[in-house]
């Protein structure tokens, strides 16, 4: 449904007039299937976040093309509505201005679907994120982390996507909302049936929500396996990765 | 022997008279760490900038923070900046804004040695090249001649872990030193927090939300929610045996993140 390819993007480095450029992806392939959560991890600066840029159409590739559904996603109307976007800081990506409700409303107006039952879909947005409706009329500043982030959630599921990008979505929550959020997702993927592109740099989130992850780094894919075997990856770099991750353990005392 | 004795302390902001810390009480052991876990704006932070005394002006305290017996809060803002650093020595989560952007590292570092220390530059040069190295940072006298902005992350929290190293404090407050970071600076830093108590046997204070660190790095936790320490003891039978209804919230939560990968880990071998 998604496809990369080939992508290639650089970025110019110190100053206005320098001629260097710094290679952020180097020829990145992939596909992502209908239905499917595809996971990209990569550590800080290996330019993943980049790479979620382009397939959101908002920067454009050097090289390469990058097509969902067969059709160019530089151009608007092949994303307008099919590819939704949640970022990290929740705080910043809601316009303070706007009542909860306007927020999840917006999109809807950019396509000019405004209808008449509008109120009781943001209803039922709110309620399918674990929401109530007495948060319409609230301001982003009113809310926590976690509700915050659900609104984003609404908001990107306003205009029923099928691809939602996900861009360390939610690695600044505390791990209790962290996986209360993972759960909403999981549900809501079923209900939806919508393809994930899931960005980020925690291996057990994941393992926790995705079909198939890879591996990023320095601007390549270094390894893409199905989550299943994961516990078998190849490259020198992922099998770091998992042997430095610290996990949680319970001895039982029994 | 206890090297601080938090006793009643209470926090509120003047403006809003909310209060954010009720009524706690804590002590760290000599040369033991303490972890304070809890979700955010369960007032963890709080709790350690009240020993630092770094909090805003407009949030108040009151109760004794008795650090190796002399209350902090008496003090006068002369003698504690004089503590800070030497004997009290903090680490903080975000590595770019600790460091002063303006100037290259190492003037920042100089700066700080010599308010302590009556050391000329080579020499106060030539001991934190030596910390600097013991935490496993690669040319360190190059990155002393660079600016915040062009390090990364982890190497900005080993830089502070070497800052302390110097400074031989008697305890260690680290407030989520891993939480911006990656998996393989994760894993790095806390390996050089835990050789940094081995090495000076001092006593720490550590705020996280990741359980799994907490874990590996502590002998005590408590459990902090809304501003009142729910659950405190030996870190051990806390985890395997939570009593708090919202201390088994928490580790149950993070325990099916874990789990769920452990079984992953482990399918077909």
């Amino acid at each position: 449904m998604l496809k990369v390819d080939g992508i290639e993007k650089s970025y110019k480095q110190d100053g206005l007039f320098s001629k260097q450029r710094q290679q952020v992806l180097k020829k990145v392939a992939f596909e992502c299937k209908q239905g499917e959560c595809l996971g990209i991890i990569g550590e800080s600066g290996s330019g993943k976040s980049t790479l979620g840029r382009l397939i959101l159409g908002i920067e454009k590739p050097d090289r390469g093309r990058i097509l969902f559904e067969g059709k160019n996603v530089n151009d608007r109307r092949v994303r307008m509505g099919s590819i939704s976007a949640v970022f990290q800081n929740y705080t910043s990506s809601i316009n303070p201005f706007l009542t909860v409700e306007e927020a999840i409303m917006e999109p809807l107006k950019a396509q000019e679907k405004v209808k008449a039952d509008m109120q009781s879909k943001v209803d039922t947005l709110l309620h399918q994120v674990g929401l109530d409706s007495s948060y319409r009329l609230k301001y982003p500043h009113e809310l926590s982390g976690g509700e915050a982030q659900r609104v984003c959630i609404a908001r990107a599921l306003s205009t029923e996507p099928r691809c939602i990008v996900f861009d360390e979505a939610i690695s600044s929550l505390d791990v209790s909302v962290q996986i209360q959020v993972l759960r909403l997702l999981k549900e809501l993927k079923q209900l939806y049936q919508m393809s994930y592109v899931f960005i980020t740099h925690d291996i057990q989130v994941a393992a926790y929500i995705c079909d198939r992850v890879i591996i990023f780094r320095d601007g390549q894919i270094e390894e893409m396996v199905p989550i299943e075997q994961l516990k078998d990856v190849q490259s020198v770099y992922a099998r770091r990765l998992l042997t430095y991750l610290i996990t949680f353990q319970v001895e039982d005392q029994g | 022997m206890n090297i601080v004795e938090v006793k009643h302390l209470k926090v509120w902001d003047a403006n809003t008279d909310k209060v954010i810390i009720h009524n706690s009480s804590f002590q760290v052991k000599q040369g033991s760490c303490l972890a304070i876990v809890g979700e955010s704006g369960s007032g963890k932070s709080v709790t350690c900038r009240s020993i630092m005394r770094l909090n805003k002006p407009w949030i108040r305290l009151s109760g004794t923070i008795l650090f190796k017996g002399e209350d902090l809060n008496q003090l006068s803002e002369q003698e504690m900046r004089r503590r800070r650093g030497k004997n009290l020595c903090m680490i903080l989560q975000n590595g770019m804004s600790a460091f002063d952007p303006s100037c290259v590292i190492g003037v920042h570092i100089r700066e700080t040695l010599q308010t302590h220390f009556n050391w000329n530059n080579r020499e106060s040069e030539r001991k934190i090249i030596s910390a600097m190295e013991s935490v496993m940072l690669k040319n360190p006298q190059e990155i002393l001649n660079q600016y915040p902005h062009q390090l990364s992350g982890g190497m900005l929290q080993r830089i502070m872990i070497a800052l302390a190293l110097v400074l031989e404090p008697d305890l260690i407050i680290a407030d989520e030193p891993t939480t911006a970071l990656d998996t393989i600076s994760q894993y790095e830093v806390v390996e050089q927090l835990i050789r940094l108590r081995e090495r000076m046997g001092c006593s720490m204070l550590f705020i996280s939300h990741d359980l799994g660190v907490v874990q590996k790095i502590a002998d005590e936790v408590m459990v902090m929610k809304d501003g009142a320490i729910v659950e405190s003891g030996d870190i051990r039978s806390v985890f395997s045996k939570p009593e708090h209804t919202y201390t088994q919230y928490l580790v149950t939560t993070r325990l099916e993140l874990s789990n769920h990968f452990r079984k992953l880990m482990q399918e077909g071998t």
